[in-house]
């Protein structure tokens, strides 16, 4: 552990200010990995370098970027064009790193989609934009602009042989763009409905072609493990998950906010130091490490490492990072209502047991904390949690919907119990 | 396709489409708004939801005439194209106010206090969340995660994005859309 951690993905960043424009990113040592990528470096090379250090996605998910590049087919390929397309559909509830980063460094998104397109050699990229996202939408498009005058994108970008359109889509809503097969259906001007895999993108994807679908902080990493390398990215991170982590924290923290910090920083730290801790004369309830779709942690867990393997013994997952805390006056039925209320509305609705399965545990959560539960309706919850498990629907949305659902019923059983037996919510003054 | 051809084949639906219905329903800059929209795709119809939002930036909503008239611009029929416009959530296939409140109602802003300011926004404009003002001055939407949870409750009015908005701020925002 270095004393002074780096902080590559937000070095260019001052809250408050406007983005580095295209000098002075440049001045700022930026498209410096660009130049490097296409004079010196072999698509190949890239692949091997983002492999070996040990880069993994940052949407939530951990999948080894390096890997998922290695399975798009290299070669001509009967001329078929790939793609590379940037996940900037944030919209797990809880979460807000990628949005510091496409307003915060708008540049910084753009070299690393020159550099991450060239290494699959995609000679299209799309940014895959939430509709709400409009300052990223204007930040992003102008900096696209600028790299196009400057010779960074269109035809043999700094007279290399290489070539990249990139253009902006602006999405228009739907939790389920995200997830990346019904982003590439999305993108191709249809209901966001998910794609059985396999074939999996990088072989079939969009419009049937060769395409990545990457995370922006994902992305964002791939600059700098050119620029400075694969050892020192690792060396970035306190366990064994390499470089650094955009984490965050909202709910009932004194100071809600967003750091970059070294891969595998601790919970408590998190909480504590950087978020002060919960707000005053409170305790701890429990809190979603990484999204509206992973299970809680408790005060139990506060010193487990915030990385992808350090989580798996917790039984939840990383997830985006952004941690989301509830107080002791937090009613956790209520709690679980509004979330699975998240997860009933956002349902594509393409397989049974998610379009039909949400909405019976929302109204179930919801009968619960109306005080209108019986003891038999935690069995029929705990039922969907295993009903919409992974493996039983067709994409991940209903298996993250149970997450904070499975762990919830076991966290918070006394409280569901005294709801239904008190026949009201406790947390609510009587009338 | 190139965008030349694309570009080619969209003004001659654009003038083909007064026949079929003589209003006209989108203006000729839009109908080259969507041309170029259509040359960032390798297929005509990926344009579609950006073209959506197009119409509705200019006539606040997608009515079906302008839906019909967009389908056959984009070369789909209606029902793929309606099937498109009712499955996102922010197009609006029926009317809306001159504003749109967008109100998060997810995790980080629910513990934030996002149900009072709820209540707040339905009792000073007198309408339910999904509803609009009397004097289609206001349309009060729920949305998912703003993505703007380090200053929750959030919620966005038209383009704008305003975070940390409690009862009295709420008062003050709404007074500056007329």
């Amino acid at each position: 552990m270095s004393s002074t951690p780096e902080r590559p993905l937000t070095r260019n960043i001052r809250p408050g200010e406007p983005p580095l424009d295209l000098v002075g990113y440049e001045r700022a040592g930026g498209y410096r990995a660009l130049r490097r990528a296409l004079r010196e470096l072999t698509p190949s090379q890239i692949v091997q370098q983002v492999t070996d250090s040990n880069l993994r996605g940052r949407g939530g998910a951990g999948f080894p970027t390096g890997k998922k590049w290695s399975f798009v087919p290299h070669g001509a390929d009967g001329g078929l064009p790939k793609y590379l397309i940037v996940n900037a559909d944030e919209m797990e509830p809880g979460t807000f790193k990628d949005r510091l980063l496409l307003e915060g460094d708008p540049h910084q998104m753009i070299e690393a989609i020159i550099i991450s397109a060239y290494a699959i050699s995609a000679s299209v990229a799309y940014i895959f934009l939430r509709g709400e996202y409009l300052r990223a939408t204007e930040l992003l498009t102008r900096a696209a602009h600028a790299a196009e005058a400057r010779g960074y994108l269109g035809a043999h970008i700094l007279d290399s042989p290489f070539s990249l359109a990139l253009h902006v889509h602006t999405s228009a809503g739907r939790y389920m763009c995200g997830e990346e097969t019904a982003l590439l259906t999305a993108l191709e001007g249809k209901r966001a409905l998910p794609r059985y895999k396999p074939p999996f993108p990088q072989v079939v994807g969009l419009w049937g072609r060769p395409s990545v679908v990457n995370n922006v902080e994902t992305l964002c990493n791939v600059p700098h493990i050119v620029e400075r390398g694969a050892a020192w990215f690792r060396a970035l991170g306190r366990t064994q998950d390499g470089g650094t982590k955009i984490y965050g924290a909202s709910g009932h923290v004194r100071r809600p906010g967003a750091w970059e910090l070294p891969m595998g920083t601790p919970l408590r730290e998190l909480l504590e130091e950087h978020a002060g801790g919960i707000r005053a004369g409170r305790a701890l309830r429990a809190l979603l490490p990484g999204g509206a779709s992973t299970a809680f942690l408790t005060a139990e867990h506060l010193d487990v490492p915030l990385d992808f393997s350090s989580m798996e013994p917790t039984g939840s997952r990383l997830g985006t990072g952004t941690i989301t805390v509830a107080d002791d006056r937090t009613c956790p039925v209520a709690l679980l209502r509004n979330l699975e209320h998240f997860f009933a509305q956002e349902s594509c609705g393409w397989c049974t047991p998610c379009r039909d399965g949400l909405p019976w545990t929302e109204r179930l959560l919801g009968a619960i904390e109306d005080g209108d539960g019986e003891m038999q309706d935690l069995e029929i919850l705990e039922m969907h949690t295993r009903f919409l498990d992974s493996g039983k629907t067709f994409c991940a949305h209903a298996p993250g919907a149970m997450a904070p659902l499975a762990s919830g019923l076991k966290i918070f059983r006394d409280d569901f119990e005294r709801h239904i037996r008190e026949r009201r919510c406790p947390w609510k003054r009587a009338a | 396709m190139s965008t030349g051809d694309s570009a080619a084949m969209l003004a001659g639906a654009a003038q083909a489409a007064p026949a079929a219905a003589p209003s006209a329903p989108l203006a000729p800059e839009l109908t080259a708004a969507i041309a170029q929209l259509v040359g960032q795709y390798d297929d005509k119809r990926a344009a579609c939801i950006e073209a959506l939002k197009l119409v509705q930036r200019q006539y606040r909503w997608v009515d079906d005439a302008r839906l019909g008239a967009l389908a056959r611009l984009l070369d789909m029929s209606i029902a793929e194209l309606d099937g498109v416009a009712t499955f996102y959530n922010l197009i609006y296939r029926r009317p809306v106010g001159r504003h749109v409140i967008l109100l998060c109602d997810s995790v980080s802003c629910w513990l934030c206090g996002a149900d009072q300011l709820r209540a707040r926004l339905e009792q000073r404009l007198g309408v339910e969340v999904g509803q609009t003002t009397a004097d289609d001055r206001f349309t009060l939407l729920p949305i998912v995660c703003l993505g703007h949870c380090d200053h929750a409750p959030a919620l966005m009015v038209d383009e704008a994005l305003h975070g940390d908005v409690d009862a009295a701020g709420v008062d003050r925002l709404l007074e500056a859309y007329p």
